[in-house]
């Protein structure tokens, strides 16, 4: 009876691992890419998801012209330098990190309002070792009210 | 109380939620083939020049995100599109206590929280108040815990004069509760949300426009067409949802405004990023001036198909 007891609650913590990644994603998302927005106003929108290491996203938003955005792409430190680049409609590369230091943020406007996609790649590490490393990605955006 | 007094009882509970769990993980596998599978039209627009197969593979690999602009930013654009603030055009916080399916309350939430970010961005102070109260009404029926608790609301009252420490709360809140949702897997809903907050603010936006205004060099105008370019984004977001009732409906309505919009015409222009070295600010450049053209007709029909999709989600 003893035993059954405690397997259930193993498996159970187990099982809610995941779920308590998710969470601890959404305060890595709000203390540490949220704030660095400013002063740029957060628009309140969450996009932040457990990666591993090789692992790519992508994101899909319109940016409206005669507006400034800056947008924040923050991994865990466990990941290394998150690399992104900017793509616009007809497959042209705006933007890359890679180029800047692996900068976390990118500020910009647009003279005509048109949708992008945001490139995301989680690096892969030199270590060793066998399991890959997992962490929290945030893409966040923040916007200047003229 | 000790694990040896928790007795029979209590292994049938530990029982029941490792099932639940175990029955949970299957549908998140089930939910994360239906959206893999679900492969928006919009990556296919991105890679149309790749091998089929090839894309498919790749997107599968990858998370893929869709962002409509949040009530938040679409109160933004309209007030830097010169338009006014009309009390009228807003959901009756009074319309609140109505709601009681979750199809209702997550799209009124979201149409509250875009009349909410209209008025805290227009100053109205007791409008402010009165938006946050009708919206954590509509966060608590959907028990999104926390997202906005009495301390949100005292903050607010507290700096009602201090329009930065607002809209901060306000970012939160739409925060607190797209991350909840997400977190739980709970997609469909937040979906059905922002999808809500997309209307409305179509909904305000075409009703700010007067009646026989010039349609050309009309920012508000401009702004109202530019939600074009999101269109794919709102339809992935609910195709990618296809378990979900709710999701699948607004879906339906999503696709009526396809067909109006089809009628928009955007010319895009090929971009030159050019970057500023003192500001550090990139301005993304067009080799010509994007042309946007929506005629009266268009714009009436779309007018006319808002409203109605717009009077019955509020009713």
């Amino acid at each position: 009876m003893k035993r059954s007891l405690f397997v259930s609650i193993i498996l159970l913590i187990f099982l809610l691992t995941p779920f308590r990644a998710d969470a601890q994603c959404k305060q890595f998302a709000k203390n540490t890419c949220k704030v660095g927005l400013a002063p740029y106003q957060h628009d309140g929108n969450y996009h932040a998801a457990v990666l591993l290491e090789g692992e790519e996203a992508e994101l899909y938003k319109t940016f409206y012209s005669d507006t400034e955005y800056r947008i924040g792409v923050c991994g865990a430190n466990n990941l290394g330098p998150i690399e992104f680049s900017v793509v616009d409609g007809n497959g042209k590369v705006l933007y890359n990190n890679k180029y800047n230091d692996y900068e976390w943020k990118w500020d910009f406007k647009l003279e005509s309002s048109q949708q992008l996609k945001i490139l995301v790649k989680v690096p892969v590490s030199d270590s060793l070792a066998e399991e890959p490393k997992e962490g929290c990605v945030s893409i966040m955006f923040g916007f200047k009210e003229k | 109380m000790n694990i040896k007094t928790l007795g029979k009882p209590a292994n049938f509970i530990l029982l029941f939620i490792f099932l639940v769990f175990i029955i949970g993980g299957c549908a998140s596998d089930k939910d994360k083939k239906n959206k893999e599978s679900a492969n928006s039209e919009l990556s296919d627009d991105f890679n149309a020049d790749l091998d089929d197969d090839l894309v498919e593979k790749i997107n599968t690999a990858k998370k893929i995100f869709y962002s409509l602009p949040s009530p938040l930013e679409t109160a933004m654009l309209i007030k830097t599109a010169g338009a006014a603030y009309d009390e009228s055009l807003l959901n009756p916080v009074s319309n609140a206590d109505k709601y009681s399916t979750n199809l209702k309350m997550a799209l009124n939430l979201g149409i509250y929280s875009t009349d909410l970010s209209y008025a805290s961005l227009f100053d109205q102070s007791q409008a402010t108040l009165n938006y946050i109260n009708a919206a954590k009404k509509m966060a608590d029926g959907l028990e999104i815990l926390d997202a906005i608790d009495e301390q949100t609301i005292s903050r607010l009252e507290e700096n009602i004069n201090n329009r930065n420490v607002i809209i901060d709360i306000i970012s939160e809140t739409l925060l607190n509760s797209t991350s909840f949702l997400e977190d739980r897997g709970l997609q469909a809903t937040s979906a059905v949300i922002l999808v809500g907050g997309w209307v409305e603010g179509l909904y305000i936006a075409t009703n700010l426009v007067p009646p026989g205004a010039d349609l050309k060099n009309n920012k508000l105008v401009e702004r109202i067409a530019d939600q074009k370019l999101s269109l794919n984004i709102v339809i992935s977001l609910l195709e990618n949802n296809q378990e979900s009732v709710e999701a699948q409906s607004i879906l339906k309505d999503v696709k009526t405004l396809e067909r109006i919009f089809d009628q928009v015409k955007i010319e895009l222009s090929e971009n030159h990023p050019v970057k500023d070295p003192k500001t550090n600010v990139t301005t993304i450049k067009s080799e010509s001036a994007s042309a946007i053209t929506i005629s009266r007709g268009t714009f009436n029909e779309l007018k006319k198909q808002i409203d109605a999709i717009r009077t019955r989600y509020i009713s």
